[in-house]
């Protein structure tokens, strides 16, 4: 079997070797997914706000061409300079050019996590244009050099010594602080600076409104409003789904996101940007990368309505026990998983095996996308495209004739259940991915149907 | 064919059957518009509240709650620091501005670019005080965009407490980027 040293399973097993890190990760996610239920269970409303979301979302990619054609015009009479990147090269393209006609070295970014895709920082750095990331926890990740692990908690596999190390590091605070209020007012100095100085922000898009041509980007910092108002250029690059039809539908949007997200009634900001301020430029960045064809897949277009709430990813047994850094793609998690194989199927094949398909996602995502139905879509995609191994295949294979042939299932349950018995080294053994972390079970001495058959001659 | 046509061709021909939009009643519920409500969400956030009959007291309640602010800008004395360069306005200690609607659900208030003069004006300060008239306070998102209507200005916001993150370690520290604090008058 040729699996790549990236896949899901290899970058677990690292997650893993630390033992009390993984339960710390584990616990503290479903702390946050524990913060969401409170939220949700106190809006009485909150199924049908779901259901409603999911309506309006399907909406959009029913009507995708012409709310896009929309928005561009409003976009365009509101002052705003519109491009469109086919790919993640020609957003890349696009972004350095804007920044180049300015004279941009260094620059600040707000958490985008289309920019985190396309591989917008590796690319503006190789042109010699500084980013900074100005989210706390993408500057911290940045400083680590590594990408964010969660789309929405950037730096949760981080413990809070090792950012103190990277802060002394990097900004200078005192060796082995490692309080976070100390921590993030060093970040607020220093990040402060970065605003003041830069001349050009980039920051993502949450919600896009074809009615007004207006974007809303939701911070609980407000580095995406302190980067964009003091700059003279503003870049704002979204994905072509994150259009809402019209600007009464954000009320649905905004009460659904903070309270999935982290468990708050709403982000501390919601901005709604509309028309540069004078004298200064408003760039929007409409990409597809991939969208327009996932569109086009009946059994994935659903992913497309995503809010990048995270829920999904907090409350998945996997991701909380394997960590975002082992989905090795920019969104982690069950969403990232049915997102991904739509970018490289090859590279990605992966991830949708990557789940319990216990469905605990779709429980709890705002939009209601059928995500562990899509992540179960997926595999008999990928097999039948021949993106698994050749291993998996063969045992699925022999699995298939045991299990549709009674008297097959009957002779292989009790050859199993005397090669357990006789030879447990044949199966507890490190060949065995099941004998991970488990011990395999004591052997029954007989099977169920022989059991019942026992009783019922007992009984006469 | 630019990208553009390109992007919208394979949208088009991608795109499924279209559906009807929702409807958006009876999202609100019973949930309400009280000073009450509002107040109990926006301390669960971090702002603190204060009920004035006169936005004259405003002074005396700054000076006594925050003893040491050296420059406080109230966003409707539009002297000569609107016209400034926005970066002057970083050694605002306390920003004064009135808001336009209060969301009681969530502690939000509304605020376009009419109230608050200068853009950057609500973010660069240290803290910032939002004027809040008791007949303003609405229950849901849903009532404040129908109240809101289409926008008229270039810029708005919603602002929900004081600027925070809980990035290390799900360690919640007031203060981010944004205001250190926020705090309301609620008037009248």
């Amino acid at each position: 079997m040729n699996r790549p040293t990236t896949d899901h399973a290899t970058l677990a097993d690292k997650f893993n070797e630390n033992e009390p890190r993984v339960n710390w990760h584990d616990e503290t996610l479903w702390w946050v997914r524990a913060k969401r239920d409170r939220q949700a269970w106190s809006i009485p409303e909150w199924e049908l706000l779901r259901e409603t979301a999911s309506q309006i979302k399907l909406n959009v990619l029913g009507n995708l061409h012409d709310y896009l054609i929309q928005f561009e015009q409003q976009a365009l009479q509101n002052g705003a300079v519109v491009h469109w990147a086919a790919d993640a090269a020609e957003h890349n393209r696009i972004v350095t050019t804007i920044l180049q006609r300015h004279g941009v070295k260094r620059m600040v970014k707000s958490k985008s996590m289309l920019t985190e895709e396309c591989h917008l920082n590796p690319h503006l750095q190789a042109n010699g244009i500084e980013v900074i990331d100005t989210d706390l926890g993408e500057r911290i990740v940045q400083l680590a050099k590594e990408p964010p692990s969660h789309i929405v908690l950037p730096c949760i596999h981080k413990k809070k010594e090792e950012i103190g190390e990277l802060f002394h590091e990097h900004l200078g605070t005192p060796a082995g602080n490692a309080d976070p209020q100390f921590l993030t007012a060093a970040a607020r100095q220093h990040l402060r600076q970065e605003f003041l100085q830069s001349k050009a922000a980039i920051t993502g898009v949450n919600f896009a409104v074809a009615e007004t041509g207006e974007m809303v980007v939701c911070t609980n910092e407000g580095n995406a409003d302190m980067g964009a108002h003091l700059a003279d250029v503003h870049i704002a690059c979204m994905g072509m789904e994150k259009i809402v039809p019209e600007r009464k539908h954000l009320g649905v949007f905004l009460r659904l996101l903070a309270r999935s997200a982290t468990g708050q009634p709403i982000t501390t900001y919601s901005s709604h940007f509309r028309k540069p301020a004078p004298g200064k430029e408003l760039h929007i960045v409409i990409v597809d990368n991939g969208r327009s064809r996932q569109l086009g897949r009946e059994d994935f277009r659903n992913s497309l309505k995503c809010i990048r709430c995270g829920a999904c990813m907090n409350t998945c047994p996997v991701y909380r026990r394997s960590g975002g850094h082992s989905y090795h793609t920019a969104v982690a998690g069950p969403i990232g998983a049915i997102l991904a194989p739509n970018l490289d199927m090859k590279d990605y094949a992966d991830l949708p095996f990557a789940s319990t398909l216990c469905g605990s996602c779709s429980n709890v995502c705002p939009v209601k996308i059928d995500i562990h139905q899509q992540l179960y879509k997926w595999r008999q995609v990928l097999v039948q495209e021949g993106h698994t191994s050749g291993m998996k295949t063969a045992g699925m294979k022999v699995m298939s004739a045991v299990l549709s042939k009674p008297g097959n299932y009957k002779k292989a349950g009790k050859m199993g259940r005397w090669v357990l018995k006789a030879f447990p080294g044949m199966v507890n053994n490190r060949f065995n991915p099941w004998y991970k972390q488990r011990e395999m079970p004591a052997p029954p001495k007989q099977s169920f149907s022989e059991w019942y058959a026992e009783q019922q001659s007992t009984k006469k | 064919m630019s990208s553009r046509e390109q992007i919208l061709a394979a949208v088009k021909k991608n795109q499924p059957e279209a559906t009807m939009l929702p409807s958006l009643q009876g999202l609100s519920g019973n949930m309400p518009a009280t000073l009450e409500a509002y107040r109990k969400v926006l301390e669960s956030l971090g702002g603190s509240l204060f009920e004035i009959n006169d936005t004259a007291q405003i002074t005396d309640l700054l000076s006594e709650h925050y003893p040491h602010l050296q420059r406080v800008v109230f966003a409707d004395d539009k002297r000569k620091w609107v016209n400034d360069d926005p970066h002057q306005l970083e050694d605002v200690d306390m920003a004064v501005v009135t808001g336009t609607w209060g969301v009681a659900e969530n502690g939000a208030i509304w605020l376009t670019e009419n109230d608050i003069a200068v853009r950057v004006l609500p973010f660069i300060c240290q803290h910032l005080a939002i004027i809040l008239p008791r007949e303003r306070i609405l229950a849901t998102m849903h009532d404040a965009y129908e109240k809101m209507g289409a926008p008229q200005t270039g810029f708005g916001v919603f602002i929900a407490g004081p600027s925070k993150t809980a990035d290390i370690e799900q360690s919640l520290v007031l203060g981010a980027h944004g205001a250190k604090s926020l705090v309301v008058f609620v008037l009248g």
